[in-house]
């Protein structure tokens, strides 16, 4: 789990681990349910040791760290106001398929065109699952939203396949 | 030819009856080396080639490919819309490529039901009059057939729009209207030709959720698609190129697993 994630949830006001879980499984739905329970108050562990986080035993609860309450340090506070402002964003992976398709061609180690398949059947099966995630959420859910932007982005992926498969159809034909 | 088309009904069916205890089981749709050809000699196009397609009763298959790979003119030949050069077509284990042309135009009516992309509805029409049309033409009573109309209308989630002009409509309730329309008379297979081509993607997600509960409902179902989202609902993708048919995917569940990583939740 990232670290800013974590401190980002705490951002809000100091919290128990186990209200920061439920923050979490809130925003991602069912995508949280693959998440290790442990993995947050690992990362909890971690930044209390960088001085970001402050944890305290609260009286009359068990010594455990979902019943500790942690709050963000002034130097948690700044790491979350700089991580927002902060842009970035996965880079997709196209060229290694893309050098794939051109390899394939040159070598004619495999027809362009099957590959395109395999990847689409691949594609589409990925899609259907997050769609029916997507319309299992209800109206409005941040999960429902994180689904969706899923969706878009196989989406997006598919079209270009479809766009491999036309240029790599006419480079046949012409070949 | 001809001789085939004269025979007696009794000979069709046992001729069906072989066929279907060939596989052992029934198909809804059935179509073997499925023909269609425009033109002659050096300009002969076969739009569609040679196919052979089984659709299980309560199946959702889509069928995909390029622009002009002769996808819709399948579709039009599966609903009897159009005749095929050559082949069978079979629905539910009667013969229909060789019917007569009131038999055909009876059972589109009665046993098909189409979409289609630009939706199709009469202008001067309620969505409730388009919906119980063709049960009116099927020689239903005008009460019984509104009452179906309205069941219809609420169960694509538009019992409010009922008195409502398609103008007066959002494209994604017209398309919606229109597949009320074609369970209209409750058919065996609904064929849908891009239903999903002239909407944004707010509207397709509403016709999405209406195929779904369709294909919950048992409903078989036909869909030549463009578009990724509608295709990912079936069971089964095939993808068709020049005429033929050349992959067929089973859309099988994956896990949630595959999902996490997508959204950057890698452990």
């Amino acid at each position: 789990m990232q670290q800013e994630v974590v401190l980002a949830l705490l951002a809000k006001e100091p919290s128990h681990g186990y209200q920061l879980r439920a923050r979490l499984q809130q925003a991602l739905g069912p995508l949280g349910d693959a998440m290790n329970a442990g993995q947050i108050y690992v990362t909890l562990a971690r930044l209390e040791k960088s001085g970001l986080v402050t944890a305290e035993h609260s009286a009359g609860l068990p010594d455990r760290p979902d019943r500790k309450m942690y709050a963000l340090t002034a130097a948690g506070q700044q790491r979350v106001a700089g991580w927002l402002t902060e842009v970035s964003w996965p880079r997709p992976d196209l060229a290694e398929f893309h050098l794939k398709l051109v390899a394939a061609a040159a070598a004619r180690l495999a027809d362009p065109i099957a590959i395109v398949d395999a990847q689409r059947r691949e594609l589409l099966r990925r899609l259907r699952d997050a769609q029916r995630a997507a319309m299992a959420e209800p109206d409005r859910s941040d999960a429902g939203l994180l689904l969706e932007g899923i969706v878009l982005r196989l989406q997006a992926d598919l079209t270009w396949l479809e766009a491999c498969e036309r240029n790599w159809t006419s480079r046949k034909g012409t070949s | 030819m001809r001789a085939e088309l004269d025979q007696p009904e009794g000979h069709i069916v046992s001729e069906t009856e072989t066929i279907m205890s060939d596989t052992g089981r029934s198909s809804m749709l059935r179509a073997r080396g499925l023909r269609k050809e425009y033109g002659k000699e050096a300009g002969l196009v076969r739009a569609v080639d040679a196919v052979d397609l089984d659709v299980a009763p309560g199946e959702t298959v889509a069928v995909m490919g390029p622009s002009g790979c002769g996808k819709s003119t399948l579709l039009h030949l599966l609903g009897g819309l159009d005749r095929p050069s050559a082949g069978e077509l079979h629905l539910a284990g009667q013969r229909i490529d060789q019917m007569g042309e009131k038999a055909l135009a009876r059972l589109r009516r009665d046993a098909i039901g189409f979409v289609f992309q630009a939706f199709h509805l009469m202008d001067e029409l309620t969505a409730v009059e388009n919906v119980e049309l063709p049960a009116l033409l099927a020689g239903n009573s005008t009460r019984a057939a509104r009452r179906r109309a309205a069941g219809l209308l609420e169960r694509v989630g538009l019992a409010d729009r009922a008195r409502f002009l398609p103008s007066a409509l959002s494209g994604g309730q017209r398309q919606r209207v229109a597949i009320a329309r074609a369970l209209a008379n409750e058919p065996l297979v609904v064929l849908a030709d891009e239903p999903t081509g002239n909407l944004d993607s707010e509207a397709t997600l509403e016709v999405l959720r209406l195929f779904e509960s369709l294909h919950e409902a048992g409903q078989t179902l036909v869909i030549v698609t463009h578009d990724s989202r509608i295709a990912a609902t079936a069971d089964r993708l095939i993808s068709m190129r020049d005429g033929a048919l050349v992959d067929e995917t089973r859309l099988a569940g994956g896990t949630t697993g595959h999902l996490s990583s997508l959204a950057g939740l890698d452990a």
